[in-house]
């Protein structure tokens, strides 16, 4: 770690650098470690560690960007003068609306020293342990343990300073059997929170449960999501349109929707970078606090996250969402994004089905059509046909294509418990309940 | 550079490395993003760091930092030698790397004309020209240009005395247009999807592209798209897929399962696994024998084009299915070993601090012999389909399904109406047996690939994908269902 005196330096010798021009620089650090295994061992097993520096220069409106890992030698002079030379090529940019000033931010707590010293061997000794158990059942296990910390900070020559560290811990396992497969996934910064055992023992049972899938016809059926699947209906709706910058294009499934009742009452939605129970952050990459977003409260549509560019074409105020400005084009987005739980268990969600499906994931989720938010993609790792109350027996994967507006307007009960898990893509956290859904459109077969 | 290099290397062996190898890599990127004619994004971006791979008493370990000095070189290689014992707690069938790889030379990309000496104020030219030409049709919401420029030094050894050195340069560059209506928002992009067409060379195909000579049109089209009848609902007819449509679905239902790793289950809890078993290499009919698909990391302009994979293995072309029949997977020394072979250069890392693996170099149908004016004058009934717009596959690259930006009805031989929302999906092998027409080499192109994510950590690779228009019988399209 550089720790927030050494990081304040190094932003301090790179503003420096840019004299009387107003400038920004985004400080990363990482030292992410991961074990990964397959087959019942440990094939991949890797660390990295590195910084990266971000620098946005202004000429008046003119903006140019450098990024660089380079930070000795002459490698600050050529970071601040490469942005330098992109501000004097380019044209004025009447969208920017200058560095932001001054901002005092809430501390919140998001690293754990466990976590940062977690070793390789504390790894292995985990996925031993989980492929052990895997073996001893002749399933296959196979997935991945990993453990690092982040600095980010962002500083400019307004005087504003933002520092925030944090840990992250991820444990995944997919257990195959010769038809079947079963996937459980962990995430927090304290990996004291990541229960690998018990979620291996989950893994297994659902691969076990899922041998010898029957084929049934593709068509409407009602589901039960676990929060694997919810998850995916939060990230692809957060992707698709909950940032500014989409609704502001008109390519966002909240266009001519706001303040309407579109979803479930049972449906509320939030973006809360504050909140430990996710993996929060004070502040945004511009160094702006972070705003706790309600974007969407008992099915009604509240409203988009919010960056500066986007707050200012629309009359609006920002809520802290920005991302770094090389992404910029992509607009703010959600990163700690929270479905409010009901009040029932997964349990009874399947009790109360006379027939439908329970799906524990989706996989290779993509966007067919926007203004819906219509996502096409297949389950995974495991799919149980629900009859009379029970789970009646195993079925082969399915593909679907469905828009997840309307599958979170047909939702008829919000699980009690809830799941924190980090995207793939960026490292988004959500919270998820699982959910029940009486209509859900399923369009093809696989083997 | 070469005495940092050994210094890890003689590290490694003194502590007891059965193999190890280190890869410097020094990346510069200039990229550029043009939106509604504001310049967003102008950023150069470089980077530079190390990589370290150990393979201790059968098991692997790896470690990477960005500071090259004596010191680190020190440090991380007793990383990677640390987390190679701790995978040797939870270890498997010891690791055979085959016959040693001693490759020594350097390769550079040709390229016409350097990208680099290209001025910014010219390159940005170049896209404000097109963003013009794009504004000047009515109806059009979001204008945007893309310009990346990628020049990339990599150095590698290990212990079996190879020694490479390689600058390879990128050029990609593309332009988007959406237009936005009630309810309905349509894109269109060239030369290629998702911002960009991208290539291992240099300016020259910046201006064959030609971005501002094509603004216009694709502009019209977004507009057109708004109020276009919808692509037939669920329905099953003859699809013809342009070149850059079929560049992505031989990438995604061939190049994926063709990749030794995922057959041996090494990708199994994220990206999956793969339909072509090991027993079915020789003995599988994965298409009709108009299918001839080739991999190879030497073609012209290809972005898995390259002089030596990251475990030294020199560039080279291999056969993947020929007429029809799946005959070659993508190896690296450790899978190859497994089926008694030897690799076939396919290991890439992203990055320095990255491992490499099994990816697709340039993935490609080999063309065949129809003009495309006589394809789809010989086609009595179906829809021709351009430009990707969304693509799902399932974990075992069986079943997909893809959505275009645009379509057009064929009807007795003519191409008709402009279709929207076009869909079709299928199952891998039937799908390809229904391919019953392949157009010639003069319509033959090498589409770029620099999305293709793969692994834990996630690596971004970038893929080269020649095709050529080809017909296919018996799709299943206009899945999404519209009003």
């Amino acid at each position: 770690m550089l720790g927030q005196k050494e990081s304040k330096k190094i932003c301090e010798d790179v503003l420096l650098r840019a004299k009387n021009d107003a400038a920004e620089v985004i400080l990363s650090f990482e030292d992410q470690s991961l074990t990964r295994f397959a087959n019942n061992y440990i094939h991949q097993n890797v660390a990295q560690r590195n910084v990266t520096l971000m620098v946005r220069l202004l000429l008046g409106k003119k903006m140019g960007l450098a990024t660089t890992n380079r930070l000795g030698g002459h490698g600050l002079d050529i970071l601040v003068e490469r942005a330098r030379a992109n501000a004097k090529i380019s044209p004025e940019d009447p969208d920017y609306p200058g560095l932001p000033e001054f901002a005092q931010y809430v501390a919140v707590d998001a690293f754990d020293q466990a976590t940062a010293g977690y070793s390789p061997q504390q790894r292995a000794k985990a996925v031993g342990t989980a492929c052990r158990l895997t073996g001893e059942k002749k399933l296959n296990g196979s997935g991945l343990f990993s453990t690092g910390t982040n600095e980010i900070v962002v500083a400019n020559t307004l005087g504003l300073f933002g520092y925030h560290s944090s840990t992250n811990g991820d444990f995944q396992i997919v257990v195959t059997a010769e038809d079947a497969s079963g996937r459980e996934q962990g995430s927090g910064w304290r990996v004291s929170d990541i229960p690998t055992e018990s979620l291996t023992r989950a893994a297994l049972q659902k691969a076990e449960d899922g041998t010898n899938p029957r084929q049934i016809d593709p068509g409407e059926y009602g589901v039960v999501l676990t929060p694997y699947a919810t998850e995916d209906l939060l990230t692809m709706l957060n992707y698709y349109g909950m940032g500014a910058q989409a609704v502001l294009e008109g390519r966002s499934w909240m266009n001519d929707r706001m303040g309407e009742k579109v979803m479930s009452e049972l449906v509320t939605i939030r973006d809360d970078g504050l909140e430990p129970e996710g993996v929060p952050m004070p502040f945004d990459f511009e160094g702006v606090p972070k705003q706790r977003v309600e974007v969407v409260k008992r099915g009604v549509v509240h409203g988009p996250v919010y960056d500066r560019i986007t707050a200012q074409k629309m009359g609006k105020t920002t809520t802290g969402h920005a991302l770094p400005p090389t992404m910029r084009s992509l607009g703010p987005i959600a990163t700690n994004l929270f479905m409010s739980p009901g009040k029932t268990s997964t349990e009874a969600m399947i009790r109360s089905t006379e027939r439908g499906l329970y799906i524990s994931r989706f996989w290779y989720t993509r966007l067919v059509h926007p203004r819906d938010c219509v996502i096409t993609g297949m389950t995974r790792d495991g799919v149980f046909f629900i009859e009379n109350g029970e789970l009646a027996y195993p079925v082969k994967d399915l593909r679907f294509t469905q828009s997840y507006v309307e599958a979170l307007a047909k939702v008829e009960t919000v699980g009690e418990e809830t799941r924190l898990l980090t995207s793939e893509f960026g490292g988004q956290a959500t919270r998820a309940p699982a959910l029940k859904i009486s209509e859900f459109s399923f369009t093809g077969l696989t083997a | 550079m070469q005495t940092l290099m050994n210094r890890a290397l003689d590290l490694a062996q003194s502590a007891g490395a059965q193999y190890a190898d280190i890869r410097v890599v020094e990346n510069c990127t200039e990229s550029t993003h043009v939106k509604n004619g504001v310049v967003e994004s102008l950023n150069f971006s470089d980077s530079i760091g190390f990589g370290i791979r150990v393979l201790v008493n059968g098991a692997w370990g790896f470690a990477s930092s960005r500071e090259l000095t004596a010191e680190e070189i020190d440090r991380v290689s007793k990383q990677a030698l640390e987390i190679a014992l701790a995978s040797a707690l939870v270890s498997g069938e010891k690791v055979d790397l085959g016959p040693p790889v001693s490759s020594q030379g350097t390769y550079a990309t040709p390229v016409t004309i350097d990208p680099f000496t290209i001025s910014v104020e010219d390159r940005l030219g170049v896209l404000l020209v097109a963003d013009a030409e794009m504004a000047r049709v009515k109806g059009v919401r979001v204008r945007q240009g893309n310009l990346v420029l990628i020049r990339e030094k990599k150095w590698f050894a290990n212990t079996e005395s190879a020694f490479t050195e390689q600058t390879i340069i990128e050029t990609g560059g593309g332009i988007v247009v959406t237009a936005v209506g009630d309810s309905e928002v349509q894109t269109r992009s060239y030369p290629n999807s998702f911002g960009r067409q991208q290539v291992t060379g240099g300016w020259e195909m910046m201006l064959q592209w030609d971005l501002p000579g094509n603004a216009e049109r694709i502009a019209n089209e977004a507009v057109e798209l708004l109020t276009a009848d919808s692509c037939p609902a669920d329905t099953t007819t003859t699809v013809i897929l342009a070149g850059d449509q079929l560049a992505l679905q031989v990438h995604e239902s061939c190049g994926h399962p063709i990749e030794l790793d995922r057959v041996f289950g090494s990708e199994a809890a994220y990206a999956g696994t793969s339909f072509l078993t090991q027993e079915k290499l020789g003995n599988f009919r994965y298409g009709s024998e108009l299918v001839n698909i080739t991999a190879d990391s030497v073609s012209p302009y290809g972005l898995g084009t390259f002089g030596w994979d990251d475990e030294g293995v020199e560039a080279q072309s291999a056969p993947i299915v020929r007429e029809g029949n799946f005959v070659g997977y993508l190896m690296s020394r450790e899978t190859a070993s497994r089926l008694g072979k030897v690799s076939n250069g396919c290991m890439r890392a992203s990055s320095w601090n990255r491992i490499p693996l099994i990816r697709m170099t340039n993935v490609s149908l080999e063309p065949g012999e129809w003009e495309l004016q006589d394809l789809i004058a010989d086609t009595e009934e179906g829809i021709y389909m351009a430009t990707n717009r969304s693509w799902s596959i399932d974990d075992k690259r069986y079943n997909f399904q893809f959505g275009t930006e645009i379509g057009w009805e064929i009807k007795n031989g003519t191409l008709g109406r402009m279709l929207r929302n076009c869909t079709y999906t299928g199952i891998t092998p039937e799908f390809w047996y229904g391919c019953d027409a392949v157009c010639n080499k003069k319509h033959w192109n090498m589409w770029g690939t620099p999305n293709c994510g793969k692994g834990q950590p996630s690596q971004i690779a970038h893929t080269g994908h020649g095709a050529a228009p080809a017909r296919f019988r018996n799709v299943r399209v206009g899945v999404y269902k519209q009003e």
